[in-house]
């Protein structure tokens, strides 16, 4: 497709760019990735809630949540996505096999393409960074809250709590550790990860690592696997941190179609345009109807 | 069934395995389906995490609906000003001239509140970014502002020394004019900046809500001019307010036949309850002014309502993003059935 969005058409980076690729098949659900990114971003806690939705209690990205791992409890006769479970060779087994299948994926930022965020940004406080990450520069964001409502995914949020909390007010979101990258060193989540389901890397070598991944899996049976954020030509331009899903999209509350919403820019300023000159030519009309 | 975990059809599929949740395990999914209140669009099928929100709603208070709101105000009481000065309308012009420096005042510490630091506002002026509605607004209110405060302090009796009230008079006429240049952006650009989100209302919304904003500052505006200005200046002031009612209702009706799914907020809760009111108070503000050229009092009455249904209508479009906001019912639903009918970007 032809977008018109204002973003580059493509990242042009000093180093490779860098992502993840989040294989959610061999993920386990333990949170270590969510821990990690905690600990090492010092982030602060925002909840220590029972939700009751599965084993997940954190419940959604957020300022103060860059890891989430969600979980989806599933009626449905599978062999894949539960751990334990062995494939078989004939569908009679299949039948008497688990009747329930549980899915876990770690969610993140998905540092896009074109990221809606950075390009609304009034400050500049979002930047690109040289591994073509989207990272928030906390001693120039002033707090609008823009980059919040313009994020497809809703990922990055402006922090709340007390005075004191560290980074109050100000958007906030995963860096894909700035930090450790400028250091040649592993994301605190990708270093975590107990099963390599969260792995890091110079993005086009995760994409081919998750194409191929996908044929495997295709190849074994399951055709529920998918990719999603891999490729260059969606709304995003292609994200920094795909995903393989074992269900649509939004069972794991990832929206299906996400776009930039900078790709309409051009047309709502035309729209605007047009708006403001009808009201200019009632202005002039309200004064050529002569005095009373 | 034969037992496969294979999906012959994702879409049916997905509702069957829905519905089946539904029974054997209530709530523990959140695969929920759009049922839960009676609408106008009927039965939308969709699945989501737990009911959860796909997209954040803005952080905004409702700070930023006043914002809205009286910035149209000010715009539209720009270009009264500037018409009032160059047609010897005296009365409209002073008032024009002074409800725009106030509403301009209001406004930017409508804008301050909201931000999560406030004292780093000067941090949106170390870039200038086309890409961001919200840069693009704060430079032209820090060009619109001054010129605003120029032609409303000719206004006052005296301006500070002899020179500097010389200075302050001579000026005031191009700034006033110049202010008026910049105006129809200052009311129009706020649609922009609520349109360039991931808010599904604001988003679809956004070839008519310039439209739906033009048309409330020039109503407010002109409502304004009708309580302040003498009978005899108040003309223009009358035709504004009624050429600006009818843009706002009309275009806030061709709103909610051609969103979809995404004009159900408009309908809806407390976004619903505002814009209902906003259309009536509109609606016979401006019809008020269109009869009222004899009577000060039905034209003050006029004013007021008019003025009152700006704000109504400010907040009810702000809450209806919120509402779709919050609800991945308007997030997920359009996407999916555009990947259907092979109108999504996404590859699938």
């Amino acid at each position: 497709m032809s977008t018109t969005t204002t973003s580059p058409p493509a990242v042009k980076t000093v180093e490779p760019r860098k992502g993840f690729f989040t294989d959610t098949s061999v993920c386990i659900g333990c949170k270590a990735c969510e821990v990690a990114c905690k600990e090492w971003n010092a982030i602060p806690e925002d909840g220590l809630n029972l939700l009751g939705t599965s084993y997940d209690n954190t419940g959604a990205l957020g300022a103060s949540t860059w890891r989430h791992v969600a979980f989806i409890e599933q009626k449905r006769p599978t062999f894949l996505g539960l751990p334990s479970a062995r494939p078989s060779s004939d569908g009679a087994d299949r039948a008497e096999g688990s009747e329930f299948r549980w899915l876990m994926s770690s969610d993140v930022c998905k540092h896009c393409t074109h990221a809606a965020c950075l390009d609304v940004c009034p400050t500049g406080a979002l930047f690109r960074t040289e591994f073509g990450t989207v990272v928030v520069q906390d001693d120039v964001c002033n707090g609008c809250g823009y980059c919040v409502a313009a994020c497809p995914f809703g990922v990055i949020e402006r922090r709340t709590g007390d005075p004191d909390t560290p980074n109050v007010g100000l958007a906030q979101k995963c860096t894909l550790c700035y930090d450790r990258l400028g250091a040649g060193m592993t994301p605190a989540c990708a270093q975590a990860c107990p099963t390599e389901s969260i792995q890091f890397g110079d993005l086009d070598e995760l994409r081919e690592r998750a194409t191929a991944r996908l044929a495997a899996m295709q190849a074994n049976g399951d055709t529920d696997a998918r990719l999603y954020g891999h490729d260059p030509e969606d709304g995003i331009g292609g994200a920094g941190a795909m995903f393989l899903l074992l269900d649509e999209p939004e069972v794991y509350g990832l929206p299906p179609d996400p776009v930039a919403t900078t790709r309409d820019l051009p047309a709502m300023w035309r729209r605007a345009g047009l708006a403001a000159a009808t009201l200019v030519a009632g202005a002039v009309a309200s004064f050529l109807g002569g005095r009373g | 069934m034969n037992g496969s975990p294979r999906r012959r059809s994702p879409s049916s599929d997905l509702r069957a395995s829905a519905s089946e949740l539904d029974n054997a395990q209530r709530g523990q999914r959140g695969a929920r389906r759009g049922r839960r209140e009676r609408t106008v669009v009927p039965d939308v099928e969709f699945t989501s995490y737990y009911g959860r929100p796909v997209v954040k709603s803005a952080p905004w208070a409702s700070a930023i609906p006043g914002y809205l709101f009286l910035g149209g105000l000010a715009a539209g009481s720009s270009l009264l000003a500037a018409g009032a000065d160059l047609t010897g309308r005296d009365s409209l012009r002073r008032s024009a001239r002074v409800t725009a420096s106030a509403a301009i005042v209001a406004s930017f510490a409508a804008l301050l509140h909201d931000l999560g630091r406030p004292a780093r506002f000067i941090n949106m002026l170390r870039v200038a970014k086309p890409t961001s509605p919200m840069s693009v607004g704060v430079w032209l209110l820090t060009g619109y502002g001054p010129l605003v405060g120029v032609a409303a302090a000719s206004e006052l009796p005296r301006v500070g020394p002899a020179w500097a009230d010389r200075l302050v008079r001579r000026a005031a006429r191009p700034a006033g004019l110049a202010a008026a240049v910049m105006a129809p952006a200052v009311a129009s650009y706020t649609a922009v900046l609520l349109s360039d989100t991931a808010t599904p209302t604001w988003h679809e919304g956004y070839r008519q809500l310039p439209f739906v904003f033009v048309g409330s500052a020039a109503a407010s505006s002109g409502g304004a001019g009708l309580i302040c200005a003498h009978r005899a200046d108040a003309g223009p002031a009358r035709r504004m307010a009624v050429g600006g009612a009818i843009v706002d209702v009309v275009t806030l009706y061709a709103m909610e036949q051609s969103l979809g799914l995404a004009a159900e907020p408009l309908r809806t809760g407390a976004a619903g309850a505002w814009l209902r009111a906003g259309k009536i108070l509109t609606g016979v503000g401006g019809v008020g002014a269109a009869v009222s050229r004899r009577s000060r009092a039905l034209s003050i009455a006029s004013g007021a309502a008019l003025l009152g249904g700006s704000i109504c209508t400010r907040f009810g479009i702000f809450h209806a993003g919120k509402q779709s906001a919050d609800d991945p019912k308007y997030t997920v639903a359009p996407q999916r059935d555009r990947l259907r009918e092979g109108r999504g970007v996404s590859p699938h």
